[in-house]
């Protein structure tokens, strides 16, 4: 099935809200964007709209923070991750004030759009600052289960995901999920595709093909970009000795640069890193661009084969 | 304000100003200019508006304060050494190495709600904790103190946008209005005039004070307290470096550390000052 996980996580906090009059979700003109409508006519006292403000948007989270509220700050992962980039970075991490900085319609969900859109650098950005966290979930039910835990820590963390429904990776209440430890999609020897948001299911496809080829490929779901999870990057360079990252952000400081720090530093392996460009990308739909950059089934299946052959 | 407790307070600020030369010359850093003009909207907060001690730093009711420029952080670390929030020893660590004293706030150190420094900050925090206070029916009430040059930072008018949208009046914004930034005036750098006029037509109550003197601060801060449906931004004009002679009005004291001499002599005003109490 698929679903968008802006919808999971609206409804999630909806539910949560109603339980909890301490959830506290912040829009900065945002609320159709982030699925946070019906949150936002269920539960008036716990929504506050800040206008078109990312600024204030997170100071003022970290405020309520400060006074015992569990906010949960939503905006477009393009401009919570560089306009409000400073105040994630003082009122937030440094402060260590107990908000969630909810980025939607993440990396390039927004297409035609342009650059001024998409965020291809917010990886880089929050996992910089200290005290951060950084999670990108892969799909619906996996979000869930992430939220579930984020709900009920009291640490900032910056969560990313994308505009539009995305297919299912896993199975809706049999989500093989352990907080901040990679989710292995399958088994594999040949190499280790290592993932993260809607690539992961992009990988999954890709993984399938090769199989059919004879090429056992290992897919890591590397939700948790911070605090990464060096011990199952590891065990992959280790055990299949070749590995292939993924990611809808720029090479600069993503996934790939992770992974090939540990990689370097713990067992040197072959890695190759599939990224967005140094570059404002491609005019088209979000399909199309992953196409163009090879971030699709195909395209990774076949950088794959170019990997292992 | 009784005569007497004028008194209390005016000494207070004696003691504030004469930790913060002290401070700043021992580090031989700091930023006394603004530690000076804001003295007294500190003394009037800390030693009789507010309801804050070290017995409280924990009860959900007690009242806020932020510090929006950070900068001028050695008076607020004098007022909360004096008023027992850690001992006045370890301000004699301000600066050093390791030190968690550092040149702006932060909130490993007892008495300070939230981390600031850069500007334009303090502000926003302050509506989310006001806002908090609404939403839990709470008796507290939230003051910020920002520097003038400081509303030179757009988020500081998000953020009064914020305030009067959702009708704070438990929050009340100092401006400490001493005109004067590192390069200049205000006014030559980029223009403030009239600052009472921007605050009202962003729907906040102003009060224009002299921004030095107790009384004023101290009603001012009555009337706020009094006024319903919107937040009370306080503009203090205050003068940078008040309380010592030479540093007074001078932008080149925004961070100067004294001399030998030039501190001999702060403290001589300070104590004649004190004398007159």
């Amino acid at each position: 099935m698929s679903q968008a996980i802006k919808k999971v996580v609206a409804e999630f906090l909806q539910e949560a809200g109603k339980k909890d009059r301490d959830i506290v979700v912040l829009c900065s003109d945002s609320r159709g964007s982030g699925a946070f409508g019906p949150y936002a006519e269920e539960l008036p006292e716990q929504f506050v709209e800040v206008g078109i403000a990312e600024q204030n948007l997170v100071g003022i989270s970290a405020g309520l923070a400060s006074c015992g509220k569990r906010p949960f700050a939503v905006s477009p992962a393009s401009f919570l991750s560089t306009r409000s980039m400073e105040q994630a970075k003082v009122d937030v991490a440094y402060s260590n004030t107990n908000v969630k900085l909810l980025g939607i319609s993440g990396g390039v969900s927004y297409g035609a759009l342009g650059m001024t859109h998409h965020s291809a650098t917010d990886i880089a950005d929050m996992a910089s600052i200290p005290g951060m966290r950084v999670y990108l979930p892969s799909d619906g039910p996996q979000a869930k289960c992430l939220m579930k835990e984020l709900v009920k820590d009291t640490d900032p963390a910056y969560v990313r995901y994308g505009r539009n429904a995305v297919e299912d990776v896993y199975e809706e209440g049999n989500v093989p999920f352990v907080m901040d430890r990679a989710t292995t999609v399958r088994e594999g020897k040949d190499l280790t595709i290592i993932a993260c948001g809607e690539m992961v299911w992009q990988a999954k496809k890709a993984a399938e093909q090769l199989e059919s080829e004879g090429i056992h490929a290992r897919v890591l779901d590397m939700y948790c970009i911070k605090p990464f999870d060096g011990e199952a990057v590891r065990k992959a360079a280790e055990e299949t000795g070749a590995i292939l990252t993924v990611e809808e952000h720029t090479a600069y400081g993503g996934l790939g640069s992770l992974v090939a720090q540990l990689t370097a530093r713990e067992h040197p392996t072959r890695v190759r890193s599939l990224a967005l460009p140094d570059a404002p990308v491609v005019t088209g739909t979000t399909p199309e661009i992953f196409k163009h950059y090879g971030l699709d089934a195909e395209g990774i299946a076949k950088a794959a084969r170019e990997l292992v052959g | 304000m009784e005569a007497q407790e004028w008194t209390r307070l005016a000494k207070k600020a004696v003691d504030i100003r004469e930790e913060v030369v002290k401070m700043i010359y021992r580090a031989k850093t700091g930023h006394i200019g603004g530690d000076l003009s804001e003295t007294d909207i500190l003394v009037d907060l800390y030693y009789r508006q507010m309801n804050v001690s070290p017995e409280n730093q924990k009860d959900e009711n007690r009242d806020r304060f932020v510090l929006s420029k950070g900068h001028s952080v050695e008076a607020l670390y004098a007022v909360l050494a004096d008023k027992g929030y850690f001992p006045k020893k370890d301000l004699e660590t301000y600066s050093q190495y390791g030190s968690k004293f550092i040149g702006h706030p932060n909130n490993k150190i007892p008495g300070i709600e939230m981390n600031s420094g850069s500007l334009g900050h303090g502000l926003s925090v302050g509506v989310g904790m006001a806002l908090a206070g609404k939403m839990d029916k709470r008796p507290y009430r939230v003051y910020v103190v920002l520097g003038d040059g400081e509303c030179g930072e757009g988020s500081v008018w998000e953020a009064a946008m914020a305030g009067s949208q959702y009708g704070l009046d438990n929050l009340t914004a100092f401006v400490d209005r001493n005109r004067l930034q590192i390069s200049g005036t205000t006014e030559q750098v980029m223009h403030q005039d009239s600052a009472e006029e921007r605050w009202a037509s962003y729907g906040w109550n102003v009060l224009s004070i002299p921004g030095n003197d107790l009384y004023s601060i101290d009603d001012a801060v009555d009337l706020a307290k009094h006024t319903k449906g919107k937040p009370t931004v306080i503009v203090a004009n205050t003068t940078k470096g008040c309380g010592i002679s030479f540093i007074e009005n001078k932008a080149a004291w925004h961070h100067k550390v004294p001399s030998e001499a030039e501190y001999q002599e702060a403290l001589k005003e300070l104590a004649e000052r004190r004398a007159t109490l």
